[in-house]
């Protein structure tokens, strides 16, 4: 039957500009999937809980204060810890490139920084959504 | 996958969380779930919130929700937002305002899509209300999309309606219509700091003193600045007396009577359109009778009825 994919996408940390993952949000949207926005300033458990409450078959952080090395790694382990590691997790923001091996290492599967093409996200989760 | 019906019971959060996620996929081994829950759902006292979009509903749950669970009460919410009927998307954003409600285990946040219907509900509701009740949780709060004149069917999910009402949408003629003004068990003027509201609430009681002239019960009126926090006590005690009402004069059976007949049209429903217009079965009458119709050579009724005919028979 019709099966939706549901995308967490969320703030995690303390910055406040929150264009670039309204931006993401509603190019899913459009590519119809079902986008549950949780606001900024998300801590990493804030972030697993809603994703276990709306069970997401992905999360999308999104991050400009340079904090992700710690704060997108939490999510990920938070997730594995709770045996959820079958969601798929992707990052945006202001990341530098000498990170984004680290966090693919992390868990974070695919990292897309300024400049990207939304469709291009929307092709990645399409491709790599486990559930 | 097996024990899902039984981790409902228990009221762990994934099982929840899951059970759902089928329940609206219309997935099969949803509805053997479904059957083991039932006998334990029917505790819960729902609570329908409607209103314009911005009229503040999502602040307003996360208000009266904050008030429950300092009562020690457990709460299942389910925040509806538009499902998109260009690309079947939705983007759903009643947790924003609902933030400190997040990390309570004692609070459960769905947030759907319509998903193509229209009354301001969607249509797997009344199994995630059946859900969280089996869960265990006290209360379950059902947020509809933001409505306009029209989407009334939370009346048959609740036990009490809350319409959540903005001050400066149109003059005393507006609350006579037919439709979402009729439906209140509770009327809620929120915003009750902006300009027009003393107008609002007014012309509200007029409306009240109309309608419940000769009544047992008049429908009470409250004010509310919910992101102020204010009102929100007093709104708490008239929800918690329409439930005494309720049960004081036969009404709740009533009201539960007519959710189940709702629930019942709808998987019906579901089925059958689904045995119609996705079975292979019909895909290629149904084509071939859309093909008549384009070239005037059947009629809509006869093709109706030509397929009706071969199910009922």
């Amino acid at each position: 039957m019709e099966r939706k994919i549901r995308v967490l996408v969320a703030k995690p940390g303390l910055d406040g500009h929150d264009r670039g993952a309204k931006v993401v949000a509603r190019a899913l949207r459009d590519a119809g999937m079902e986008v549950i926005y949780t606001g900024l300033h998300q801590t990493a458990e804030m972030v697993v809980e809603a994703a276990i409450q709306e069970d997401v078959d992905v999360v999308g952080l999104s991050l400009l204060s340079g904090a992700h090395m710690t704060l997108f790694v939490d999510v990920t382990k938070l997730l594995k810890e709770k045996g959820m590691d079958d969601i798929l997790v992707v990052g945006g923001g202001i990341i530098p490139e000498g990170d984004v091996p680290k966090l693919k290492k992390e868990g974070i599967a695919g990292v897309f920084g300024p400049g990207t093409h939304c469709d291009e996200i929307v092709k990645f989760i399409k491709k790599n959504v486990k559930r | 996958m097996k024990d899902i019906a039984k981790k409902v019971l228990d009221g762990d959060p994934r099982s929840i969380a899951r059970l759902i996620t089928l329940a609206e996929n219309n997935d099969s081994t949803a509805s053997s779930a479904m059957k083991e829950i039932h006998p334990h759902t029917g505790k819960a006292h729902v609570i329908g919130i409607t209103g314009v979009m911005g009229s503040g509903k999502s602040t307003l749950i996360c208000e009266l929700t904050r008030l429950y669970r300092k009562q020690g009460k457990t709460v299942g919410i389910i925040a509806i937002d538009p499902t998109s009927p260009f690309s079947g998307g939705a983007l759903l954003g009643d947790r924003v305002r609902m933030m400190e409600l997040a990390m309570d285990e004692g609070v459960f946040i769905r947030s759907m899509g319509t998903r193509g219907m229209l009354g301001g509900l969607t249509s797997a509701v009344y199994d995630v209300v059946e859900i969280l009740d089996a869960s265990g949780k006290d209360l379950v709060i059902v947020e509809t999309v933001g409505v306009g004149q029209a989407e009334v069917d939370v009346i048959k999910i609740a036990d009490t309606t809350l319409v959540i009402i903005v001050p400066g949408l149109g003059d005393s003629i507006q609350t006579l219509k037919a439709g979402v003004m009729e439906i209140a068990d509770i009327y809620v003027v929120n915003k009750a700091d902006r300009s027009g509201f003393e107008q609002t609430v007014a012309e509200v009681e007029s409306l009240v003193d109309i309608t419940c002239s000769g009544k047992e019960r008049k429908t009470p009126v409250l004010s509310t600045i919910a992101k102020q926090s204010k009102g929100i006590d007093e709104l708490l005690t008239e929800v918690d007396r329409h439930k005494k009402y309720l049960e004081k004069t036969n009404e709740f059976e009533k009201q539960r009577r007519l959710r189940y007949e709702a629930e019942l049209v709808e998987i019906i429903r579901k089925r059958l359109m689904n045995f119609i217009f996705d079975e292979s079965t019909f895909k290629e009458k149904i084509e071939d009778l859309l093909d008549k119709i384009a070239k005037k050579k059947m009629d809509p009724y006869t093709a109706a009825e030509e397929i009706l005919g071969k199910i009922l028979k």
